[in-house]
């Protein structure tokens, strides 16, 4: 009796036929059920091509999708391998979960921007990448599960620190604001109002 | 005697050249002395993971300092005002004093061009865009004005930079590429830097910050 591994694939809130359909296709099916996955969850997004459901009571890969959800954070969290569009979103929201990670670029989209992010994930080993749906059933084949790095969230505070820092903000946590030029006489004050149509 | 009209031409022209002159000095320059009020800030919003980093970024600024807030999205977004709004609203159930008067803004703005339009067609609405910019950023009054990449920022910061210029306000544009820029910068990005407009320029990958040494990496949002 099989273990339960669940694949979900995503398109986030695009259309990406080729990708369902790839998945849908028996070379990607029969991959991911020689790689020891059970099930499969597709969404489909605005796609319009429908996968077949398959009950997997005949020894085979289970298959089902819907088109969009909620609750897509929970099928993230309940799936052993994540396919995925190439959009950021669904990217770092699936690594910060430290799951296993195949993004497939949609060749199709005029400027493919998002293939570079996906690219440089991959050569930090972050996730694995497929340049096409095309490629998608080798690159489940050759897949390396234990060769990838978990991805260390970033943190924003680091830019907001450099924003307060411009304009003489503290940080939460440190003195008061830098103050230069205390002690100004109030005839300074008064005359930098009278150019304050100039000045800052 | 009556002032000369070339007289009055020369010396309004004296005034734009020191205005721009002390504009085009302190772009980029950080603030000698820190405001002594919170800042108004317009916040721009866009489409995909556009909003989703900015929001990320919005979440740890210090709410106090830069308030009130305004944020601004695409007619044709749905959903990235409606995202702003759940996080302002979710701020209101953390503060129990309130300030109303200084409640956040959401405005939509007339894109300059969709996705697929002819180029011709997008002559006009390119147009009526940066009216509207014009418009919104005159209402809004924004001090800071905080974007990272979608084409709706470009006719907000020109806008905004060019009132600088005339003297009218000082607005400082903090602009952070988004997290999908590691290469390249986006198009809205790329304008910003040359121009330039921003006078913080954020990108979230090293060798971008090589490549256009002006601006800032400070890591990444997500």
């Amino acid at each position: 009796m099989r273990e339960r591994k669940g694949v979900f694939v995503t398109v986030g809130t695009t259309s990406f036929d080729k990708l369902v359909a790839a998945v849908d296709s028996e070379p990607v099916k029969a991959a991911l059920f020689r790689r020891g996955f059970s099930h499969l969850q597709i969404q489909i997004g605005r796609g319009t091509y429908i996968p077949s459901k398959v009950s997997g009571e005949d020894g085979e890969l289970e298959v089902d999708y819907f088109t969009f959800s909620p609750t897509i954070a929970d099928h993230l969290t309940a799936a052993s391998l994540v396919i995925s569009h190439a959009g950021s979103g669904s990217i770092f929201e699936t690594l910060r979960l430290g799951k296993p990670l195949v993004v497939v670029v949609n060749e199709d989209l005029m400027d493919n921007h998002q293939a570079e992010l996906a690219e440089e994930l991959a050569d930090r080993k972050h996730l694995f990448f497929a340049r096409g749906p095309h490629l998608l059933a080798q690159t489940i084949e050759s897949m390396d599960l234990e060769s990838l790095v978990p991805y260390t969230p970033g943190n924003p505070k680091n830019i907001a620190d450099q924003i307060d820092a411009f304009f003489g903000f503290s940080s939460p946590g440190e003195g008061s604001d830098q103050k230069g030029g205390e002690g100004e006489g109030a005839s300074v004050s008064k005359i930098s109002k009278l150019f304050s149509f100039f000045f800052r | 005697m009556e002032p000369d009209f070339l007289t009055i031409i020369a010396l309004i022209v004296s005034l734009l050249v020191i205005r721009v002159t002390y504009v085009l000095y302190w772009t980029g320059r950080p603030f000698k002395r820190a405001p002594k009020t919170s800042l108004r800030t317009m916040i721009v919003l866009g489409s995909g993971g556009h909003t989703a980093e900015m929001l990320s970024i919005v979440n740890v600024l210090q709410k106090d300092k830069y308030a009130p807030r305004s944020y601004v999205a695409a007619l044709t977004d749905n959903m990235s005002l409606q995202k702003a709004q759940v996080y302002e609203e979710s701020l209101q159930n953390h503060e129990n004093n309130v300030d109303k008067k200084r409640g956040a803004q959401f405005m939509q703005i007339y894109r300059s061009r969709e996705v697929g339009q002819s180029y011709i067609t997008s002559i006009g609405t390119t147009i009526v865009a940066i009216i509207h910019a014009m418009w919104i950023v005159l209402k809004l009054r924004p001090q800071v004005i905080l974007c990272n990449g979608p084409g709706t920022c470009i006719p907000l910061c020109a806008c905004a930079y060019l009132l600088k210029l005339i003297g009218w306000r000082w607005c400082t544009t903090i602009y952070i590429e988004s997290i999908a820029r590691v290469k390249k910068l986006s198009l809205s990005g790329f304008l910003l830097y040359k121009l330039p407009l921003a006078d913080q320029f954020f990108v979230q990958w090293p060798l971008l910050q090589q490549k256009f040494p002006r601006s800032q990496y400070a890591g990444r949002v997500m």
